[in-house]
């Protein structure tokens, strides 16, 4: 409080904008996402007058019940499940080996090939040659297709290369090499056990990446029961089918439409629990991973 | 005589605290000779490398070799390569269209208002947030602002859709401060708005990340100089904090102007219905409904190869104007 009384009168002006305006943001960010669980486990009908604005009344599990009776969504979520596990799978496979490779300052033409690199980060072929491409592949319509696309970014390419440069002590590759040790050894039993960070970064990234993940499914899947979460999101979000019409019985159809916001509050819990959970714990790694490219970007 | 054998007796733990130039300056000296022993000894890299080089050369440099298709009639039958030569002919039908101004202008205005709107933000947050001395709060700050980041673009377009319905939260709360409701969602030049401002709030935390790190790297001591000599904590903000990450801000100018034309597909697509159209239709967009869905994939491949170039042009023109304005840029 002494603090306060010594602050010059401007300071004091600066300061009471500065924390009005951090407070105010962070509740205009806040308050949308606590209105979606509450509006979730609220009555329709308090919700559509209005009264429910700051804590959740007559509370019920309707919209829920709904949705764990669609089997649409399990459906969705059982594909992202299996696309972002397979899909970070491949994509540390892809990203770690070819990220230390071109750390080594040894590797004769990893300039050219970071070069080749950059050059696809400005410049692709656009939506349809790939397209065609993925067709001639026969991977359109399978499920490969929406694990192998987004598996690599070259950003996070560069992000994995920044931090082996930084962390790898040259002493210690000489160190091995000395005992003989092979560059495969090395990397497996030396690089990966350190780079414990880089990876949790890296799995976080894709895994985040595969999980919303909405424009692959769009262009190369067009089965139903191949569609991952975000598709089936979108036809209950944003087209409005927030039910099956061929699930139901027309009496319980007006009874749906009633409710149908509310299933829509619920379906964005649902969809977006495993990553709200997951989030608070795993912040540091994704600011840390900003930081690293930050040093070269 | 101790201090002196010190360092050599520990040489790992000595150097893990150097920095990573020093360990570079030290590989590059090296790396000249004999480049035949080299090659025996690192030809496992190019193993290592290997699933990457098939991805890119799959998907990004394959596709490239499927530009041509904008100069050409696809037919199936005849492949990419045997399909006829015909030119020009697919920019002029796109430039002669009657979609064409209109396409361009919404992608060119969309992306310009982000920019303006949107560059600034995460810039202000990041000095704002400089100053909040309460470590909790500060931490929940950007706990809190950064979450966006991470809701899938689907979501955040549903929400944003749900919320100013007629009877959503926002007209709610205009209705409790006695305000008439707005028809957010009903006038189409509001589209505009509403994908622009949801962006920024969306990408306020996030995009601040790498200010922040910037602005705690800087000197303390310059900051107690300036207390000294009496400067209130705004004009600290102003003459110590805003230079200290202008190289920052430029380097990510020169990004973002590379993306000028790239504006986000999902969000557009997502936000876009029969009555907005005349606003929401975007370049990209077009290319998807009229080759994804509409099949006319060399039609399309022209646009999107359009689309690339003027990007291209954008990119290479930012980065020149940086280099001599600030000295600082891309290469």
């Amino acid at each position: 409080m002494n603090k306060w009384k010594r602050l010059d009168h401007r300071d004091r002006i600066f300061l009471c904008i500065v924390y009005g305006i951090v407070i105010l943001l962070s509740l205009m960010i806040l308050y949308p996402l606590w209105f979606v669980v509450i509006a979730s486990i609220s009555s329709p009908d308090l919700v559509a007058s209005g009264q429910v604005l700051f804590l959740p009344k007559q509370i019920t599990m309707e919209g829920y019940k709904y949705i764990f009776r669609d089997t649409r969504i399990w459906t969705g979520y059982y594909n992202t499940v299996r696309y972002t596990l397979a899909g970070t799978l491949i994509a540390l496979f892809i990203t770690v080996p070819a990220g230390y490779a071109l750390s080594r300052t040894d590797m004769a033409g990893r300039g050219i090939v970071m070069k080749l690199l950059i050059v696809t980060k400005y410049f692709s072929g656009g939506l349809i040659p790939t397209y065609l491409v993925v067709k001639g592949l026969h991977l359109v319509n399978t499920p490969y297709v929406l694990m192998i696309l987004g598996s690599f970014n070259v950003f996070n390419l560069i992000l994995c290369r920044t931090f082996f440069v930084n962390t790898m002590p040259m002493e210690l590759q000489e160190a091995a090499e000395i005992d003989g040790c092979s560059i495969t050894q090395y990397f497996f039993r030396v690089v990966i056990p350190l780079s414990k960070a880089i990876l949790a970064i890296m799995v976080l990234y894709y895994a985040v990446g595969h999980w919303n993940s909405f424009f692959n499914g769009l262009i190369y899947v067009t089965d139903n029961k191949l569609y991952p979460l975000q598709l089936i999101l979108r036809d209950i979000l944003i087209t409005g089918q927030s039910v099956d019409p061929t699930t139901l019985d027309p009496e319980s159809l007006e009874l749906m439409r009633q409710i149908a916001r509310t299933i829509k509050y619920g379906v964005i819990i649902v969809s977006s629990l495993p990553v709200l959970v997951l989030y608070p714990f795993v912040q540091k790694y994704f600011v840390k991973g900003v930081m690293i490219g930050s040093v070269k970007g | 005589m101790v201090d002196e054998n010190l360092p050599a007796r520990i040489p790992i733990v000595w150097s893990w605290k150097r920095s990573g130039m020093e360990n570079m300056m030290k590989k590059k000296k090296r790396a000249g000779f004999n480049s035949m022993r080299m090659l025996k000894k690192t030809w496992v890299c190019y193993l290592f490398i290997l699933p990457m080089v098939l991805y890119v050369v799959l998907f990004s440099y394959l596709p490239m070799y499927g530009i041509q298709l904008a100069f050409k009639d696809y037919r199936v039958s005849d492949g990419i390569w045997g399909s006829a030569w015909v030119g020009l002919k697919h920019f002029k039908t796109f430039f002669e269209s009657w979609q064409f101004k209109n396409m361009l202008w919404n992608t060119l205005s969309l992306s310009l208002y982000s920019l303006v709107a949107g560059f600034p933000m995460p810039i202000i947050f990041a000095l704002i947030l400089n100053y909040v001395t309460h470590t909790r709060l500060k931490k929940t700050a950007q706990m809190i602002t950064y979450a966006p980041h991470f809701i899938s673009t689907v979501v955040y377009c549903g929400m944003i859709l749900i919320f100013l319905a007629s009877d959503g939260i926002v007209n709610q709360f205009l209705m409790l401060l006695g305000m008439e409701p707005a028809g957010f969602l009903s006038k189409p030049e509001n589209f505009r708005h509403i994908y622009v401002w949801s962006g920024v709030l969306q990408n306020i935390g996030w995009g601040s990340i790498m200010y922040i790190s910037v602005l705690t790297s800087v000197g303390p001591e310059l900051h107690e100089a300036a207390t000294v000599d009496g400067a209130t904590r705004f004009q600290r903000l102003l003459y110590i904090d805003l230079p200290s990450i202008v190289p920052t801000m430029v380097i990510m100018l020169i990004m973002r102007a590379g993306e000028i034309m790239d504006l986000g597909f999902e969000k557009a697509f997502l936000l876009q219905n029969s009555v907005n159209l005349d606003y929401s239709e975007i370049i990209s967009t077009y290319v998807y409904k009229i080759g994804i869905q509409g099949g006319q994939f060399s039609y399309s491949a022209a646009i999107g190869l359009f689309n690339n170039v003027i990007n291209l042009l954008l990119l290479v023109a930012v980065n020149r104007i940086a280099r001599k304005v600030s000295d600082v840029s891309l290469w």
